[in-house]
């Protein structure tokens, strides 16, 4: 098991090659650039649907929420209404609270047995960096993904140029150098900060599962690979933007193509870093549902987060509840009813 | 405790993970660490699958043939009923952020202890019979097939879990691993893989009423003894009523209480706390023995003994007619009335909205169930100054709280008990706060695993516990560990001297009895165990 990074890594290496030759073969280009990405959309969104159809199909036979703060009781104990609601306004802030700002992760500790001649003292300390790393992650992935929504719509939405903006904020360093020829520009383009910290903490994701002995021992193959896959996606990003520089109006061209439905290739000079780029994504849309990635749809529905916690007061109901066969009374009551009477206890049959 | 080894050489926990994989590492099921098997009769008792003598050391379980497709079909059947497990099957990402909040893991230093590692258990099996990726790509998607080896290894794990769910409060994605070890343990019950310490007090609990198994009479007795003490001590007759119709409230507690120490005096308090409120306000409040029973040991069994276990509960409130149900001091109790006694079992529409006939509020948040904790029902009296206490009979006392798993996690009563503790005696200190509320570690012996032969285990698990009050012990000069839970009053003193000799174990309403000014009382010169109060020392030995 604690080399099943290195199967995870050599995997990605080889879809890299393949898109890398896919691509510059002249006959493949339809195939990576055309078929494969609307084949890796459609396995994601059908994928996706049907894991979370799947999921809503069970039913929630009780009502299980975690309760990590103090319970609604009398009017003068004050109630944890964001850890412990008991109403659905609570549940919605604690959900939004722990989808949003990973608010549980924001808990985490680390425990650690410290030895001295008294003995040992086992202490918690708060541990603040895998939430960093997470929350650093997800959210540039996120704004990284927002900002290539402009490859897709024609004309740019405001929205969109506005995360740019704030993105690109680091730009303004590099103004000098841009001169304005035409409609040409030279110089280096503005540097998004969105795509330099996602690939920090990717790396640090990594090096996590790497480096820590018990994360790494619990870490399979199928957790290394998404990790290298989005590695591979960032590093091929990063380097067309600011290095290879390719052909961005082509590629908007062919983009436009995808979502019109017209099939336009990637334009002819714009190399092999750009299908690694491409088939890498589509490898991640079309792993998606089939893996851990979709801890995305399952925290909106994970019974201990999103219920509330004053179950004595409002009833749940279990769709599937059905009678047990108990020990009643009356048959209670048979089996000792000489013993009860004997030491006075009340019957509710004198024989 | 004879094969136990001593404190000093048993802190040496190695945490560190071993050169081979967790699927390439066997697990022994090594004595000390798990329960006996199930006993056949108890088995039989409630009808549940698969009745004989086994033993876990043997190599052959005698399960039945097929019993691969009753695990899976198993499994199947409860993925198309608990969303939970489906979930939680799937989206766990092995963050590791649960990993060093297992109690067992802190103490064991064994990775399968991790919570993320306990549940791969069953998941890689799931992954592998219900999973497109796990069916594809086998071993590297995590998956590997359902052997006689993997089935034991789940199920020494699952009686490693005390369904504590403190690793849930810091899962980013709230998995609870009591809910896995629920359903697991239900999963391993179709192949009649219980253990002893659970199966006979739950055939005991369906037959007479209790997990021990006391009979009517026997209650009574036990009941008698304690108000001949309370006798002794205070000069006041105690005496409750049983089985009456008619009654305002019946009362329900674990039979831990009626049956060993230092529980037996959580009674006394009860008792002492109903004979005032009877005095000065009329209280009328009845126990059951036919409901003697507040805990549920079907909880760590199945959802489905849980209900029938449970169902007596309501069957006596409505057959003696009472308005509401006042619940004692236990943990799991409560996880159970709080989260699924009324959906099994309810409506409970024969009942009223409780109300305390002495103060007049409205237990709002218990309206549906009807069912009220007896630290709210206290809390709410010494708010409205409905007592007289005298605290200082607890002066001998410095006193911790051990919030009790089930209580905080599943349910949220965290400051009511403390509110209690602070009015009836004078020296409180809290542990330290990762170790306490929502963040409470478990006693080590919850979830059924307080057997004797698991000491080892027991004292693993309630090190970080033990460790907390040894902090406090040393630093406050605290003797005395509070507890609202009859497990915990039954395991915690082993762990005490264990760990943190010098400190010994109450429940709260212990902690009420001694202070309680009973009407008409002679002075007091002994607490409810016979020990001399504070400044009596020299009255008590005449």
């Amino acid at each position: 098991m604690n080399s099943s990074y290195i199967f995870s890594l050599i995997l990605v290496i080889i879809l890299c090659v393949v898109a890398y030759m896919g691509g510059n073969a002249e006959g493949l280009r339809l195939v990576f650039g055309v078929m494969i990405p609307y084949l890796a959309v459609f396995l994601f969104v059908l994928g996706f649907l049907r894991k979370v159809l799947g999921w809503a199909k069970s039913p929630v036979p009780f009502s299980i929420a975690s309760t990590c703060g103090q319970q609604k009781s009398m009017p003068w104990v004050e109630q944890n209404k964001l850890d412990n609601p008991s109403t659905t306004f609570g549940v919605i802030i604690r959900m939004f609270l722990e989808i949003v700002c990973f608010r549980s992760l924001f808990r985490n500790t680390r425990m650690r047995f410290h030895k001295s001649t008294d003995g040992v003292k086992i202490a918690y300390d708060w541990e603040i960096f895998l939430w960093a790393g997470a929350l650093a992650f997800h959210y540039a992935f996120l704004v990284v993904l927002l900002r290539h929504l402009r490859f897709f719509f024609q004309p740019v939405p405001w929205c969109i140029q506005v995360i740019e903006f704030f993105d690109g904020f680091f730009k303004m360093e590099f103004v000098g150098e841009v001169i304005d020829i035409g409609t040409l520009q030279i110089g280096l383009p503005g540097v998004f900060v969105s795509g330099l910290i996602l690939l920090a903490a990717v790396i640090f994701l990594c090096l996590r599962r790497l480096m820590s002995p018990k994360v790494r021992y619990i870490s399979l193959a199928s957790d290394y690979f998404p990790l290298f896959v989005i590695l591979g996606i960032a590093v091929t990003g990063i380097v067309m933007r600011y290095f290879a520089k390719i052909d961005i109006v082509g590629v908007k061209a062919y983009t436009m193509g995808l979502v019109m439905f017209k099939g336009t290739l990637p334009p002819e000079n714009v190399g092999g870093i750009f299908y690694i780029h491409l088939f890498l994504v589509c490898v991640l849309l079309a792993c998606f549902p089939f893996s851990k990635l979709m801890h995305m749809g399952g925290i909106f529905l994970s019974p201990t987060r999103n219920m509330t916690g004053n179950t004595r007061e409002v009833r749940h109901v279990n769709p599937w509840n059905y009678p047990v066969k108990t020990h009643t009374y009356e048959e209670y009551e048979d089996d000792y009813r000489d013993k009860m009477i004997g030491v006075g206890l009340p019957v509710d049959k004198k024989e | 405790m004879s094969d136990l080894p001593d404190a000093d050489e048993f802190i040496k926990i190695d945490h560190s993970t071993p050169s081979t994989g967790w699927m390439d590492t066997p697990a022994k099921i090594r004595p000390g660490m798990y329960c006996y098997a199930s006993n056949y009769r108890s088995v039989e008792a409630l009808g549940l699958p698969n009745a004989r003598r086994w033993n876990p050391l043997d190599d052959d379980w005698q399960i039945p043939d097929n019993w691969q497709q009753i695990f899976l079909e198993g499994l199947q059947e409860r993925l198309d009923k608990f969303r939970s497990l489906k979930i939680f099957m799937d989206i766990c990402v092995r963050c590791g952020a649960c990993a060093d909040k297992c109690h067992y893991f802190i103490g064991t230093g064994d990775p399968k202890n991790m919570p993320v590692l306990r549940a791969e258990l069953l998941r890689s099996v799931y992954r592998n019979d219900f999973t497109t990726a796990g069916k594809i790509f086998g071993k590297l998607a995590g998956a590997r097939p359902l052997t006689l080896e993997v089935l034991k290894e789940i199920w020494y794990y699952l009686f490693q879990c005390s369904m504590c769910r403190r690793c849930s409060v810091f899962c980013p994605y709230g998995i609870d691993t009591a809910e896995i070890t629920l359903l697991g343990r239900e999963l391993m019950n179709l192949l009649g893989l219980n253990i002893d310490w659970i199966a006979t007090p739950i055939a005991n609990c369906y037959q007479t009423g209790n997990h021990l198994g006391i009979q009517p009479h026997a209650f009574k007795d036990m009941l008698d003894f304690f108000v001949e003490d309370i006798e002794e001590i205070t000069g006041v007759n105690c005496e409750p009523q049983y089985n009456k119709k008619g009654a305002d409230i019946l009362f329900l507690t674990p039979s831990g209480d009626v049956f060993a120490d230092p529980g037996t005096y959580t009674a006394m308090g009860y008792l002492i706390l109903f004979q005032f409120l009877k005095e000065k306000y009329g209280l009328d409040v009845t126990w059951s023995t036919y409901a003697s029973e507040g805990g549920n040991f079907g909880f760590f069994t199945s959802h489905e003994v849980m209900k029938r276990l449970n169902a007596k509960m309501y069957a006596e409130a409505k057959r003696l007619g009472v308005k509401w149900i006042l619940g004692g001091e236990c943990g799991h109790m409560w996880r159970v009335i709080h989260q699924y006694m009324d959906t099994m079992n309810g409506p409970a529409d024969f009942m009223e909205v409780p109300v305390n006939p002495v103060t007049g509020t409205v237990f709002e948040n218990a309206s549906s169930t009807k069912l009220v904790h007896i630290a709210e029902f206290t809390a709410d009296l010494i708010k409205n100054n409905k007592l007289d206490l005298d605290p200082s009979r607890n002066d001998n006392l410095s006193v911790t709280f051990h919030d009790s798993c089930n209580p905080s996690r599943g349910m949220g009563m965290l400051d009511e008990p403390r509110y209690v503790i602070q009015n009836v005696c004078n020296n409180f200190y809290d542990m330290p706060p990762s170790t306490i509320r929502e963040n409470t570690f478990c006693c080590g012996s919850g979830a059924g695993l307080n057997a004797g032969e698991d000491m080892e285990l027991r004292m693993a698990g309630g090190l970080p516990r033990a460790n907390a009050v040894k902090h406090v012990h040393e630093k406050h000069g605290v003797n005395m560990l509070a507890c609202i839970c009859a497990v915990d009053r039954a395991a915690l003193p082993d762990l005490m001297d264990y760990w943190v000799p010098g400190v010994d174990v109450i429940g709260l309403h212990e902690l009420v009895g001694n202070a309680i000014v009973l009407p008409g009382e002679q002075e007091r010169t002994m607490d409810l165990r016979m020990e001399p109060l504070p400044g009596m020392e020299d009255e008590a030995d005449e």
